[in-house]
């Protein structure tokens, strides 16, 4: 592995207060990056300044602390706009993460474009949060969802995708990166692919954002949401991204202060984009932590932080197939993003996880919100080890130790 | 590990279906998936048998087999009365909010079949 990398990981971990920590003596290996990732010192401060100096609320009052917060908030929502290469901040919208974003189009766009006959597409690979909201919304309108099938090596089934995308789709709705599998799908091709028969496409880009460098232009995409958590912002934030002429046209989701133009007895007009989608008061200090985090990812560089986590799967992929009895899920090292899941002969997930715990390591167990995924492989539950621009090879090492050990206390 | 979780995990008691069981029911957690299913045998007034199969962590397993070894030969309304906080009792070790989970599977997939039980009779 490169030195460079390295040393750069080395270093960028004393931004990260609470990777000093022990438990239970050892040193905290985090390998949870997939759940939600640590936060580093400028974003915590950006928190603490916050409410220390600047606590108001926003788009209200003409007071010095409401101009500063209303300012924060604004310059938030520009870093993240130029951090998507999104044409214009007032298509970035502030949601809570992933799940409301989704959860938006869905009851917006979805509501007004979806009926009995069409079609929305999804995949066998989702997280829950792009699947239960279609399920939902399918049974109240009546048009049908469709999955596209995983092949056995975890990727998507590029030819059955040929039949499913017709005329009725109306949306592909797919997963970047796979929280579970690591797959990486070809986003841009899927796009154009979905776009040929006239579908929209919306993009969840809860594993790839954080990871990767993600141009919504460059991948045309007429959706993109992510959450803020998982790419060293606060929780409680999360983003979608929509073009123009859809947000536009889309009713809004919640109604309430903050979106409206006019409010009288008769009826209420709705205030421009963004905040149309925003009503009541917003996540004011995560918006702004959001924006430090982007702001400290841009620092970094994204291609950099894709590169270590390539370099770092690299070392990790054969590392871990060397263990005896132990199944990585998804595709080889080359078409996957810096996570891996796998199975242990005879050790249940959550005893895996008990056992790395007392290493030190904090893995996830479970099924990782896609349960369909699990039941594609026939399996219940799986460990899931992800990486971050702050894990280093050793941490790897560590890892596959407390990984044979729990091998010899669970060995019956 | 603690020791006597494990021992129970490797050497389950009661584990098994029963032949002729009274109320058989089976959950699963949705956090995990682990599942258990309990079979039960009540005669004059008592669990009289049992038996548990499943998949799952030691902590679920080992769960089950405390528990069935436990309320085996007693008297079904006693056993109605046990708590989640009787069952964590039995397993005597300090579990967490997302961990607690497991452990008390078995205890509610047996309170389903007493509840079962007696709503088949009245
Ligand atoms: C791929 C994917 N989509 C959606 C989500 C949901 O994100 P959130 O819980 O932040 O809304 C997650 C994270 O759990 C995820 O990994």
């Amino acid at each position: 592995m490169k030195t460079t990398t390295l040393d750069r990981a080395a270093a960028l971990r004393a931004d990260f207060p609470i990777l000093a920590r022990k438990i239970g003596g050892r040193r905290l290996v985090y390998l949870d990056n997939g759940a939600t990732s640590q936060k580093p010192e400028p974003v915590i401060r950006t928190l603490d300044d916050y409410y220390r100096f600047h606590n108001a609320n926003v788009h209200r009052g003409a007071h010095t602390l409401s101009e500063e917060a209303t300012t924060l908030y604004e310059q938030a929502r520009l870093h993240i706009a130029r951090f998507i290469n999104a044409p214009s901040d007032t298509q970035v919208i502030y949601t809570s993460g992933t799940t409301e974003s989704i959860n938006l189009v869905a009851n917006t766009w979805g509501r007004a474009n979806l009926g009995p006959g069409d079609e929305v597409l999804i995949t066998e690979m989702e997280h829950h949060s792009n699947i239960v909201p279609w399920h939902i919304l399918r049974d109240q309108l009546g048009f049908t969802l469709r999955y596209v099938p995983v092949t056995d090596d975890g990727l998507l089934d590029e030819d059955a995708l040929d039949d499913l995308l017709t005329e009725r789709t109306k949306l592909f709705s797919f997963i970047h990166v796979s929280n579970v599998l690591g797959t990486v799908n070809p986003a841009a091709e899927l796009t154009a692919r979905a776009h040929a028969v006239g579908a929209k496409v919306l993009i969840d880009g809860a594993q790839s954002v954080p990871h990767m460098p993600v141009d919504v232009q460059a991948l045309d995409a007429d959706f993109l949401v992510f959450s803020g958590h998982k790419m060293c912002g606060p929780t409680g934030i999360g983003v979608l991204y929509g073009k123009r002429e859809l947000l536009e046209a889309m009713p809004p989701f919640k109604g309430g202060g903050e979106m409206i133009r006019d409010v009288k007895m008769s009826g209420s007009t709705w205030a421009d984009l963004p905040h149309k989608f925003e009503a009541g008061t917003p996540p004011i200090a995560q918006a702004i932590g959001l924006g430090a985090a982007v702001e400290y990812l841009t620092g970094i560089g994204m291609a950099w932080v894709h590169e270590h986590e390539q370099e770092l799967l690299a070392y990790a992929y054969p590392r871990l197939g060397e263990i005896e009895g132990l199944r990585i899920l998804g595709p080889g090292p080359t078409r996957r993003s810096g996570l891996i899941s796998f199975i242990l002969d005879d050790v249940h997930p959550h005893d895996l996880a008990a056992v790395l715990d007392q290493a030190g390591v904090a893995v996830r167990a479970g099924h990782h919100c896609a349960q369909p995924l699990h039941d594609r492989f026939g399996i219940s539950a799986s460990a899931r080890a992800s990486f971050y621009l702050y894990n280093t090879p050793e941490e790897v090492d560590i890892l596959c130790a407390a990984l044979e050990k729990a091998q010899d206390i669970f060995a019956f | 590990m603690n020791p006597v979780i494990l021992e129970h995990y490797k050497h389950p008691r009661r584990h098994g279906a029963l032949a002729a069981p009274t109320v058989r029911r089976r959950d699963v957690n949705p956090f995990c998936g682990d599942e258990v299913t309990i079979d039960l045998l009540l005669a004059n007034g008592r669990i009289e048998d049992a038996g548990f199969d499943g998949r799952g962590c030691s902590l679920s397993l080992a769960a089950a087999s405390i528990l069935l070894d436990n309320v085996t030969g007693r008297p079904i309304d006693a056993v109605r009365r046990m708590s989640s906080d009787d069952m964590l009792a039995l397993l005597d070790m300090e579990i967490g909010p997302i961990r607690r989970k497991c452990a008390l599977l078995p205890f509610s997939v047996l309170q389903a079949c007493l509840a079962e039980e007696k709503n088949g009779h009245e």
